[in-house]
């Protein structure tokens, strides 16, 4: 590899790395044709973590970080002094298969900073993807971010290459985003995700091929005032109305050459984290979004314990739950256990009665949600009474905060 | 009989699959004494010695054997990968029949007997034997202390199995007249290398490659995989030409600002980092992350050095196609959505016409013509036209979809109706096509038609006539006909009185279009 193109990557991963998301998971599995290049899992791998902790699956990494907009919160805004830098529609198409034939990675993920226009740069994003799948017979796993500035038929041909698009919602509301991103406009945007939306929907129904796992979207949070319980209420939005995969939440990151109108301080990512645990509830615990706003504090969580506790501990009337009798629903909501624990709790108490050492074998939550419920050998005496109950099972709060 | 030499053929054992139904390789098994049932004082100990690793052939042909003899756990013992003469050698045991156990317990064996703890055989007859005395359901009660240490076991074989497909990495080696080769070397915890290498061969078939393992290796040539001796890690080049690129794309997405040590090592172990070759950034990165992000936050914010480029970015809202030529070239370039049409068939006839027809998709004539309504169809059409007193040239007829879509039987290309799906994906065409035209009236023939204009599906028989086409806004009005296709197979008898209808239709649109054009 020679040292332009090493530049140009150093650069252009460093521009992209503020996307939080990197999954390659929800594709349909494939395999490799016989000249050809890639499989899909279907489960998505991690190829390796970075000292952040987080996951390296794609290669995520812009075509270019110039750009005209001028959105505040981001680094590669047209009014930021970063280094610039743009790959070719075949250099981004070589790293790809050469990191891939080495199983670095997983596949793609693409996005760029807006040159020219909406439209041309969409046009280059598809023929990144459509390079990889033609050319390459490569059925690894492609990202691409659309542009929802780009005309409608670009967006639509971009789904029958990749297997996951994303548009950015960046900011919750509509005043932050003509604050902060004054080329961007919420309308387009939601106009955007919903075509996405009917394309994926319809293309299933008729056994085509458009965009087979699914759509996301990255929210940035603590860059504006929105609270907790409203970034919430907005991913409920999001998953109903345009079948959403995947909300991201992004914890606002002092970026280098930061614009004046941000906050100076990063938010704790600890808020970032239960924003996470609040948006599983919705996704995988049945909890409706007025269940999640009953976990807040005035509309933020706490960030010494997570949501599903907080709610636990403001309907204390509703507990202890008998692990041998209730139902999955309500078990669903006990401290401590998780959606896989309770599937193998209803399956093991068909043919036995559960003590306290068989849940703590079923679930690795024990500790939280012993309080919370009556085994065939505990009863918790009062305990969901206990004033320091909560103080007893929060988190130490320096979790997180490393350095 | 005693162990086994590692067996290095492909196996033919399934890793999948009701494992234990099947029958043959009793033979690979050797097992205790002949002593059919053990005493209920001092029942004698058998010994079932297994080949080194996971050797699941043998495990089940002792199964077998011991199922048949009645022996309980208790009365065996299993050892695997000794050299041979350690024990007394003993008969091999009669074939026992296959035993019968249930899918997932199968599964779950497969899993298990490539795992390093050598309790695993022991444990694992344990759980079938148990089963076939009447507990059928046990796998589902994971609380019981062996489902779950075997469910634990599972676990870290598929872990193991995870890391290997994720952290292995192949570094590429020329080989003669051009080829290359992808070699690596990993070190797994299990013995996993046969379970593991199915998913090297589905990624990269097209590619020749080895992997190096302690215990044995896997080569693929493009036909099968061949499992060999164990490697050596020296026969894996030092390095590899992309290999510092990886590491300056793993040292470029880590964003010190959110460092989390305790998160990555969670997910990958230190064990694994000195066969990754991006890991040697980490100590580097992890010393400067600290100062970097204060850097960051303490740098105050500065005024651009660059020009702010006002032209380009006033330019940049300025990229919708312009003209109907313009958006022309746009669809001429597109590729249809399902591949086979020879050409994109643009709309035909006058800006400002006042009447546009919209038609369902090009058929094969206009497919080969590049013309909308020169078929049969489209022939039709014409003469229907002309005695309504409508002006073909005069008007604008386009279609709802722009390519062709088939099924080729023999030599013919027979026409297949465009879903729904494809409808919406052309629709956005249609609609900037009419903004350029400009029509005071629009046509739909047929239901194709009017599912793009309407973008629902509305019954044809009821809706004839004058339309509002919602989605447009009182744009133009509208007028719902059928197409004149429908008139080509309907039978004799009853064309003649659907083709009058339709020239009165068109009569009715040929007043509409002189009451609008005035």
């Amino acid at each position: 590899m020679d040292e332009i193109l090493a530049r140009k990557l150093r650069i252009l991963a460093d521009a992209a790395k503020y996307d939080a998301s990197c999954s390659s998971s929800g594709a349909p599995k494939r395999a490799a044709g016989k000249d050809g290049l890639g499989s899909t899992t279907g489960a998505g791998i991690c190829h390796a973590y970075t000292p952040d902790g987080r996951c390296i699956s794609l290669l995520k990494i812009l075509l270019t970080n110039y750009c005209l907009f001028d959105c505040a919160y981001c680094v590669n805004r047209r009014s930021s002094n970063v280094r610039r830098a743009k790959f070719s529609v075949e250099e981004v198409v070589t790293l790809t298969v050469e990191f891939y034939k080495r199983n670095y990675i997983e596949g793609l993920f693409l996005s760029s900073g807006i040159i020219k226009s909406p439209d041309h740069t969409m046009e280059l994003l598809t023929r990144v993807a459509k390079s990889l799948r033609r050319d390459h017979g490569f059925r690894g796993y492609i990202h691409l971010k659309s542009i929802p500035e780009a005309s409608p038929w670009l967006i639509e041909e971009a789904g029958l290459y990749a297997d996951r698009l994303s548009i950015n919602l960046e900011l919750p509301t509509e005043a932050s985003l003509e604050r902060l991103a004054p080329e961007k406009d919420g309308a387009s945007i939601q106009g955007a995700m919903a075509q996405i939306g009917s394309r994926i929907a319809e293309a299933k129904a008729e056994h085509r091929r458009f965009s087979p796992a699914g759509q996301s979207t990255q929210v940035i949070v603590g860059a504006d005032a929105t609270s907790d319980e409203a970034l919430i209420r907005k991913s409920a939005h999001l998953y109903g109305s345009f079948g959403l995969k995947r909300v991201y939440y992004s914890a606002f990151s002092p970026i280098p050459d930061g614009s004046t109108i941000l906050p100076l301080k990063a938010p704790p990512l600890q808020r970032e984290h239960r924003l996470y645990q609040a948006d599983w509830l919705l996704r995988y615990y049945d909890f409706t979004p007025d269940d999640v706003a009953e976990a807040t504090e005035d509309g933020m969580f706490a960030l010494d314990v997570d949501p599903k506790l907080a709610w636990a501990l403001k309907n204390r009337h509703r507990f202890p739950v008998d692990v041998n009798r209730a139902d999955r629903e309500m078990l669903l909501r006990v401290p401590g256990l998780g959606a896989r624990a309770v599937d193998k709790i209803v399956r093991a108490r068909r043919h036995t009665s559960l003590r306290l050492d068989d849940v703590a074998r079923l679930s690795s939550g024990l500790k939280r949600a012993r309080p919370f419920l009556i085994a065939a050998d505990h009863r918790p005496t009062g305990l969901t009474d206990r004033l320091d109950l909560r103080a007893r099972l929060a988190e130490p709060a320096q979790q997180l905060s490393l350095f | 009989m005693t162990a086994q030499a590692p067996r290095h053929a492909p196996s033919p054992a399934p890793r999948r699959g009701p494992a234990l139904a099947r029958t043959g390789e009793a033979d690979r098994a050797g097992s205790g004494p002949e002593s059919p049932a053990p005493g209920p004082e001092s029942p004698p100990l058998r010994t079932v010695l297994l080949g080194p690793g996971a050797d699941l052939p043998g495990f089940r042909a002792a199964v077998r054997g011991l199922v048949a003899a009645g022996v309980a756990p208790e009365g065996v013992a299993f050892a695997s990968g000794a050299a041979p003469g350690l024990f007394a050698p003993a008969p091999a045991p009669a074939e026992g029949a296959a035993v019968p156990l249930p899918r997932a317990v199968a599964d779950l064996i497969a899993m298990v007997v490539p795992h390093r703890d050598p309790e695993r055989y022991a444990l694992l007859y344990g759980l079938i034997w148990r089963i076939l005395k009447g507990e059928r359901q046990l796998l589902e009660v994971g609380s019981d202390p062996l489902v779950h240490r075997l469910g634990l076991m599972r676990r870290a074989i598929q872990r193991d199995l995870h890391k290997m497909h994720a952290f292995l990495r192949f570094r590429r080696v020329p080989e003669a007249a051009g080829t290359e080769r992808f070699v690596a070397w990993f070190e797994p915890e299990h013995h996993i290398l046969e379970a593991a290498a199915p998913f090297f061969v589905e990624r990269f078939r097209a590619l020749r490659w080895t992997i190096l393992t302690p215990e044995g290796s896997a080569i693929w040539d493009g036909e099968a995989v061949r499992f060999g001796p164990p490697g050596r890690r020296e026969a894996v080049p030092p390095g590899d030409g992309f290999e510092a690129g990886w590491r300056d794309y793993y040292e470029s997405t880590f964003n010190p600002a959110r460092t989390n040590l305790r998160a990555m090592r969670a997910e990958m172990p230190k064990k694994y980092w000195h066969n990754m070759p991006e890991t040697a950034a980490i100590p580097a990165l992890i010393r400067a992350a600290g100062t970097r992000t204060a850097q960051m936050i303490e740098r105050e914010p500065q005024m651009p050095t660059k020009r702010q480029p006002v032209r380009a970015v006033a330019a940049m809202a300025d990229q919708d196609p312009a003209s109907l030529d313009a958006l022309n070239a746009l669809i001429r370039r597109s590729e249809p959505l399902v591949p086979g049409a020879t050409q994109a068939v643009l709309g035909e006839g006058p800006v400002g016409a006042t009447v546009a027809f919209v038609g369902e998709q090009p058929g094969d004539q206009e497919d080969r013509q590049g013309r909308p309504f020169v078929g049969p169809a489209g022939q039709l059409l014409s003469r229907a036209m002309a005695e309504a007193g409508l002006a073909r040239d005069r008007a604008y007829l386009t279609n709802a979809v722009k390519h062709f879509k088939f099924e080729e039987r023999g030599k013919r290309r027979i026409h297949q109706k465009p879903t729904a799906g494809e409808v919406s994906h052309y629709r956005w065409w249609l609609d900037r096509e009419l903004d350029f035209v400009g029509p005071k009236l629009v046509v739909a023939l047929g239901a194709t038609a009017v599912l793009a204009l309407t973008g629902k599906a509305v019954p044809i028989t009821r809706a004839r006539g004058p339309f509002r086409f919602e989605r447009f806004d009182n744009r133009f009005q509208g007028f719902i006909t059928v197409h004149p296709s429908y008139l080509l197979r309907l039978p004799d008898e009853a064309k003649a009185e659907a083709y009058a209808a339709f020239v009165d239709d068109l009569r009715r649109v040929e007043a509409l279009a002189q009451d609008l054009a005035s």
